[in-house]
């Protein structure tokens, strides 16, 4: 066969495994980026809850408005959080203030036998479980992102189409430690 | 093997299972139209039985399974607690948020159905919901959602309406070959011998259905039982509730059968100890799945 015909097929090999490649890319980046929403969507669901929340509780809890001013205050100091980092800590007081409000509330029977505040409770748990599992999926699939960046022969389409390695999503440092519960 | 060869070999499997069974169908229209004198017509009516059949139950085979077992799809303000669960697993494993169906027995169990991860239903049992603490409950929907991502519920989905028809139709035939047929026709040689082998094929096709649920079964459930664990981060979640399922002294599901048991996390029927019945069971031993999980 003529030289000139075996440069095309090779080419032609070369350029078919880049298209696939690049679009297996594509493809689990697209993925990495619709999990990252993910953790979004509960964070503000969570905070979508707590307005209902505060008022529920301030109609049988009267004496607690330490606690409920403390979650207002998280609520805000997270609407307001530019960086990740002050995202962090101001989702880290929330979680704290609303332990204690959980904590709290057991003092109060009627406010416990309310069905609106026990389902308000369920409701949260689950979103909060719900955060923790987002996040956990979310760094799984960078992962498997990062490996396929790294390994070859990705790599090397990698570099060439700038697929950039993904960060995972460490807890901070804060929210390893237990939280304290005041009361 | 990862999930995506493992949702890959299910896939394929998935066609194998359908075209055994349209070959045997239609081998055994052919054999029960040559009784009646007529082979290829039988042939090709058996063919399009079986084709309109696997059709039918590839779209509707999880809804004929889920009214077979009496489940009962249930809203989030009924169960907002196994909803949650259901919610937060499906996002941990990435995959859309499947239906949520409830039995009403006391036994503990649960299982998950659907032709792929964007048609899927979780049902538990209340008893299950009952008697199981979240990280239980976790656990047991983590095996399910695990069942679910990798597409082993298309297999088992189309396996057990398989092999229901099977036991049906066998049944039927074995009857008809005793009592009816054709018994004014002549009886020579070859009619004996077509009987004959019908009868063997009607024998025989329980025992293939019954050979591929096993094929497919049990190395599933050790597979469900890690992936659930790797997505819940916490094998003793479902090594406890396995234990619970254990010394619950009646795992009897009312509406299981033959061609459901399989779908089940746990043998819906009696428990039984010996070497057979470890041969032929559906599931792995409770105490090994749980010795698995420990030591994970």
């Amino acid at each position: 066969m003529n030289p000139v015909w075996w440069i095309a097929i090779i080419g032609g090999a070369i350029v078919l495994i880049a298209i696939v490649i690049y679009n297996s890319l594509v493809r689990i980046k697209n993925q990495v980026e619709n999990s990252w929403a993910q953790i979004d969507v509960q964070l503000k669901r969570r905070f979508d809850l707590i307005p209902n929340l505060i008022e529920t509780v301030k109609g049988y809890a009267k004496h607690e408005k330490g606690v409920l001013e403390g979650i207002t205050q998280a609520r805000t100091a997270f609407m307001g959080a530019k960086s990740p980092k002050e995202m962090a800590k101001a989702e880290n007081m929330l979680e704290g203030t609303l332990k204690t409000l959980f904590a709290v509330s057991e003092n109060y029977p009627k406010l416990q036998a309310n069905e609106n505040f026990l389902q308000l409770q369920e409701e949260l748990s689950g979103t909060e479980s719900k955060i923790a599992y987002a996040r956990q999926h979310y760094n799984d699939m960078v992962m498997e992102y990062n490996t396929k960046v790294q390994t070859f022969p990705t790599n090397m389409f990698a570099k060439l189409f700038s697929f950039a390695e993904k960060e995972l999503f460490e807890t901070p440092e804060a929210e390893r430690q237990n939280v304290k519960v005041q009361f | 093997m990862n999930i995506h060869d493992q949702s890959r070999w299910n896939k394929i499997k998935s066609w194998m299972i359908i075209s055994l069974f349209i070959i045997l169908i239609s081998l055994l229209g052919y054999v029960i139209g040559m009784l009646y004198g007529s082979p290829v017509p039988g042939f090709v009516l058996a063919i399009f039985g079986a084709l309109l059949y696997s059709l039918l139950m590839y779209f509707q085979g999880d809804s004929i399974i889920l009214a077979t077992t009496g489940a009962r799809e249930v809203t989030k303000k009924e169960y907002p607690y196994l909803f949650h669960t259901v919610e937060g697993l499906a996002i941990a494993a990435g995959v859309p948020t499947p239906k949520a169906y409830v039995i009403e027995d006391t036994a503990l169990n649960a299982f998950a159905t659907g032709r792929d991860p964007k048609h899927a239903s979780i049902t538990v049992t209340t008893g299950l919901l009952n008697k199981m603490n979240r990280q239980e409950l976790e656990g047991v929907i983590a095996h399910e959602m695990s069942h679910i991502k990798n597409f082993d519920i298309r297999m088992m989905m189309l396996t057990a309406v398989f092999v229901g028809i099977t036991i049906l139709l066998s049944d039927f035939l074995l009857r008809s070959f005793l009592w009816g047929g054709n018994r004014d026709r002549d009886n020579n040689q070859l009619t004996i011998i077509l009987i004959i082998i019908g009868i063997i094929l009607a024998i025989l096709a329980p025992l293939i259905g019954e050979m591929i649920k096993l094929a497919v079964s049990r190395r599933r459930e050790y597979l469900a039982d890690a992936d659930g664990a790797l997505l819940t981060r916490n094998p003793e979640g479902l090594a406890s509730a396995l234990e619970k399922i254990k010394q619950d002294p009646d795992p009897l599901v009312d509406k299981a059968n033959k061609a459901t048991a399989h779908l089940f996390i746990s043998t819906p029927f009696r428990k039984s100890e010996g070497f057979v019945t470890r041969l032929f069971a559906t599931h792995p031993p409770l105490d090994d799945r749980i010795k698995l999980l420990r030591s994970m």
